[in-house]
């Protein structure tokens, strides 16, 4: 007794003051680099340590029998090991395997352009476009500073490599916008409708995008609007040509908003300052609104509505070409419509649901006329009426599939409604249009994907369809490096103006993508270059009558870099196109490169923050080589062979941030083209070919004062009452 | 003879059931001491890894998960690779949260929180300034009603208003009187123990000075 007495005191002792044992190791992670600061831990116990820049590491536990070894760092996921501590020393060497959130994964970047707060890698965030000097916040001036752009100053819309506007149409949370420009005015380009504060993502495509999207040849602007504002605020605007009103409300609970904005734009003023080329009888006047609302159905469904409206008119009078004494006269009252309402929900974890419907409606009515020199005696006035109206409906279905695989499928109809109005003729059109698409996102491996895809589409009033296939692919072979290859084919019906000449011969017209690219992503530099060749079938000829006998083809290289840390807070990007391209399409006598085309562009987008007066200064600077046009006085040989005068042109703008009463406010001043360069886009030949006309912008510069004023809600008086 | 076992087996027992909230003192004791004074970003994740340890080992104890989330804020704001800022934060909100449900409707903890938050700004200023400043100041709102003699409250609003530009409503005159206000309250503030957050008492004195400059 005494005997086991003295052991069992012994027992309890040795349980209180055993020996240590060793535990000992070194960590890596999967590609077998050393980790730092990595928790080494016995599960429930204190005992454990750090490990060292080298990785390994050493302690000593007074735990034993069976316990848990684990190992973890922020960013990755926590290793265990479960052991039996006996007397022995232990080995354990941990590898560790980096969390889904911290992955980078690569994605597909050949002829894309992306602009978000939310993803990572992006080259650009949204505040960037805003601030391009020179855009005048107008989206579509700001994604001309990228590469693949060309600087089209006298007609609306994105001119991509070699591709006219109508090449390159726009979206807006997944369906296609009608009218994403104020109608065109002839030799002077609108900018867009929509406010870039609109969207919380920009993806601007020069080529081979997505399965979701058609009836582009050359690329895509593909917008995502914003979801719950952060807070209520109301916002006044006041500037050198007009007022605007806005407010968005949060709702308390912050599951729903609705806002809405009231501009009213009125150029008479400035013109009255500032002589414009043309003389405005009638000075420019718009008037917009737009109201939205979104809600959120649940933790992870949205719906959202947004509804646009606008009215404006304008009318001026300039020499006449064919009439030398007289003016021609041209007036334009415009009434546009646009509605889009979308619904997203995860039906459970593995499936999502996109619904969407928009109805847009569009009403041009143009006068043209012919004055007298002395401008008091109407010779002659025709009226145009263009309506064009688009109902659609889309449903798209995403299954994800593994960690980061996801398979879409999707199905859209548009019921398009376009007429047109000469005088006392009129002629319309219906299209009903179908499409369907199949797409997959297949990861590898973190580091390898590929994007498979097929659209098909059907056209009622051409009587035809398609499949275009698309296949993306995306390497990354460095944490900031990666290769990215496209192919596709891209089809379009041909534009709307072709179907007056008879649409029953027409097809669709057919681009086919190739595009190789490499690109470095880091949070201060950026450096992308791309090769791309895009070969058109079945472009539009008119003469001797309208079929798709053309064909054309565009091939260039283009480089991009971008550094927001060299120079203190200073942030700069530099785009270069090279761009050779010619195509056969309408009178064309033999294929010639297009008068829309211009073999070399840089930009220059810069913007210095000087802290010590909250000011921003802003230049963009673009070139352009000359850009071919069309003298009917030399032999057909010779057809397109003449250039313009290179383009340039130097925008400054200059913002002050201040606080005044509460408001965050910001003062704007910009000038356009300050340098007043001579910029010379075409030239127009009266019918007789004896006389032309440079194709300019209306005047050498654009001056713009204005400023923003945004009154937030303060809600934490509200939090504190609802605790 | 059983007796005089079996009582010093409970002896045992108890000695060691006391040696451990000890041992838990001691070891939070021998952590929060240094933390004055830390100023690598290598000595403070081997903190926060201490803390971590004696954090999961208790599971019931909200004072070290408070402690390893306030090292990995740290952390957070002295990263200048701003890749890597996120992955802190994210880490340092896991500490905090874990804190909040075992000890809800704590000042300290809130604060805490704020921290996490404005940690974020740096990546982005111009997009994250207002999201995550306006989540910081709410948590601080929140935090000041809770324990109005907090000074952690007066000097975390000062330093953000200190670094915010005045257009955005900050800057030195506006941080001054709240820094001001900091700095009277640490002069009454007593902690509830000796391992109970008492720090920054000297960061909202320097500041104060600057503003003054």
């Amino acid at each position: 007794m005494k005997k086991n007495f003295t052991t069992m005191i012994l027992m309890a002792a040795a349980g209180v003051v055993s020996g240590q044992i060793r535990i000992s190791g070194k960590v890596t992670d999967a590609e077998h680099h050393p980790l730092s600061g990595v928790n080494l831990a016995i599960r429930d116990s204190y005992d454990g340590t750090t490990s060292g820049t080298d990785g390994t590491y050493s302690f000593t536990t007074t735990e034993k029998g069976p316990q848990v070894l684990e190992a973890s760092e922020a960013g990755y996921s926590t290793d265990t090991f479960p052991v039996n501590i006996n007397s022995m020393p232990l080995s354990y060497n941990p590898v560790l395997v980096r969390s889904y959130g911290q992955l980078n994964l690569v994605t597909i970047s050949a002829g894309s352009f992306e602009a978000s707060d939310e993803h990572r890698g992006t080259v650009l965030k949204p505040l960037d476009i805003v601030t391009t000097a020179g855009a005048n916040a107008d989206v579509i001036s700001a994604l001309k500073t990228l590469p693949g752009a060309q600087q089209i100053g006298e007609s609306s819309g994105l001119f991509v490599r070699g591709g006219t506007g109508e090449e390159t149409p726009t979206f807006i949370d997944g369906m296609t916008v009608n009218d994403p420009y104020f109608s065109s005015v002839p030799d002077i380009a609108q900018r867009g409708r929509f406010s870039p504060f609109l969207f919380k993502g920009t993806v601007f495509s020069s080529g081979g995008y997505s399965a979701q999207y058609g009836q582009g040849l050359s690329g895509a602007v593909i917008l995502e609007s914003e979801d719950l504002p952060k807070q209520s605020s109301s916002t006044l605007a006041v500037s050198s040509v007009g007022l605007g009103l806005g407010t968005d409300q949060l709702s308390k609970s912050k599951t729903f908003s609705y806002g809405g904005d009231l501009n009213y734009t009125n150029l008479g003023p400035y013109y009255g300052l500032i002589t414009q080329r043309q003389a405005f009888t009638t000075k420019p006047v718009f008037w917009n609104g737009d109201v939205n609302f979104r809600v959120m159905t649940s933790k992870t469904g949205m719906l959202k509505f947004y509804g646009y409206g606008n009215y404006s008119k304008l009318g001026f009078l300039q020499p006449s070409l064919n009439n030398p004494g007289q003016q021609d006269m041209f007036t334009l009252d415009n009434e546009n419509v646009y509605t889009n309402l979308t619904y997203t929900d995860l039906l459970n974890e593995h499936w999502k649901i996109y619904l969407g419907a928009s109805y847009s409606d569009n009403a041009d009515k143009i006068g043209l006329g012919e004055q007298s020199g002395t401008g008091d005696t109407l010779l002659s006035l025709n009226h145009v009426n263009n309506r064009d109206g688009l109902a659609q409906g889309k449903i798209m279905m995403t299954r994800y599939v593994g960690r980061f695989s996801a398979l879409r499928f999707g199905t859209e109809y548009h019921d398009a409604f376009n007429s047109f109005g000469y005088d006392q003729y009129d002629t319309n059109y219906v299209d009903h249009y179908l499409a369907a698409f199949a797409e997959t996102d297949l990861y590898f491996t973190t580091k390898f994907m590929a994007r498979i895809g097929v659209r098909t589409e059907y056209s009622s009033l051409l009587n035809k369809w398609n499949i275009a296939p698309r296949i993306s692919l995306a390497y990354k072979v460095a944490d900031k490096d990666q290769f990215s290859v496209a192919y596709g084919d891209f089809y379009e019906r041909p534009d709307t103006l072709f179907w007056l000449n008879g649409y029953d011969k027409l097809g669709f017209v057919r681009a086919t993508h190739y595009i190789a690219s490499f690109q470095r992503v880091s949070h201060d530099y950026t450096f992308r270059v791309e090769a791309f060749y895009k070969k058109y079938s079945g472009l539009v000829t008119t003469v001797p009558d309208t079929t798709n006998g053309g064909s054309g083809y565009a091939k260039g290289i283009e480089l991009f870099w971008r550094d927001r840390k060299t120079f203190k807070n200073i942030d700069y990007w530099i785009s270069y196109s090279y761009l050779d391209t010619k195509r056969k399409w309408v009178n064309y006598p033999f294929a010639a490169q297009p008068n829309f085309a211009a073999t070399n562009t840089l930009d220059i987008v810069f913007k210095k923050y000087f802290p010590a007066i909250t000011s921003n200064l802003g230049l963009t600077y673009s070139f352009a080589s000359g850009r071919p046009y069309y003298d009917p006085n030399l032999p057909a040989a010779d057809f397109l062979s003449e250039r313009t005068i290179p383009y340039n042109s130097l925008g400054i703008s200059y913002d002050y941030l201040a606080n005044i009463h509460g408001a965050f406010t910001v003062f704007v001043l910009s000038i356009s083209n300050a340098l007043n360069s001579s910029q010379v886009y075409g030239y127009n030949y009266s019918n007789d070919k004896t006389r032309r006309q440079a194709i300019v912008p209306p005047a050498n510069r654009f001056f713009f004062v204005g400023m923003f004023m945004s009154f937030g809600v303060n809600r934490t008086q509200e939090v504190i009452d609802n605790n | 003879m059983k007796k005089i076992f079996y009582s010093l087996c409970i002896c045992c027992c108890v000695i060691s059931a006391t040696a451990q909230s000890s041992r838990y003192i001691a070891a939070m004791e021998e952590n929060v001491a240094p933390l004055d004074s830390v100023s690598s970003m290598d000595s403070l994740q081997i903190l926060s890894n201490n803390f971590q340890r004696i954090a999961e080992a208790e599971k019931s104890a909200w004072l070290p998960y408070y402690y390893a989330g306030y090292c990995q804020a740290l952390i957070a704001y002295m990263e200048m690779d701003m890749n890597k800022v996120d992955g802190y934060a994210d880490q340092a909100a896991i500490f905090a949260a874990k804190a909040d449900s075992l000890s809800p409707n704590n000042s300290e903890v809130l604060c805490l929180k704020s921290m996490v938050a404005s940690a974020r700004i740096k990546v982005d200023p111009m997009t994250r300034g207002m999201q995550y400043g306006m989540q910081s100041g709410q948590d601080l709102q929140k935090a000041e009603t809770l324990d109005p003699a907090n000074p952690r409250v007066y000097l975390l609003e000062g330093e953000g208003k200190f670094y915010t530009p005045a257009a955005y409503g900050g800057g030195k005159a506006a941080a001054k009187p709240l820094l001001q206000e900091a700095v009277d309250k640490y002069g009454s503030f007593k902690p509830k123990s000796d391992i109970d957050p008492r720090w920054g008492e000297a960061q909202a004195t320097q500041l104060l000075a600057q503003c003054s400059q």
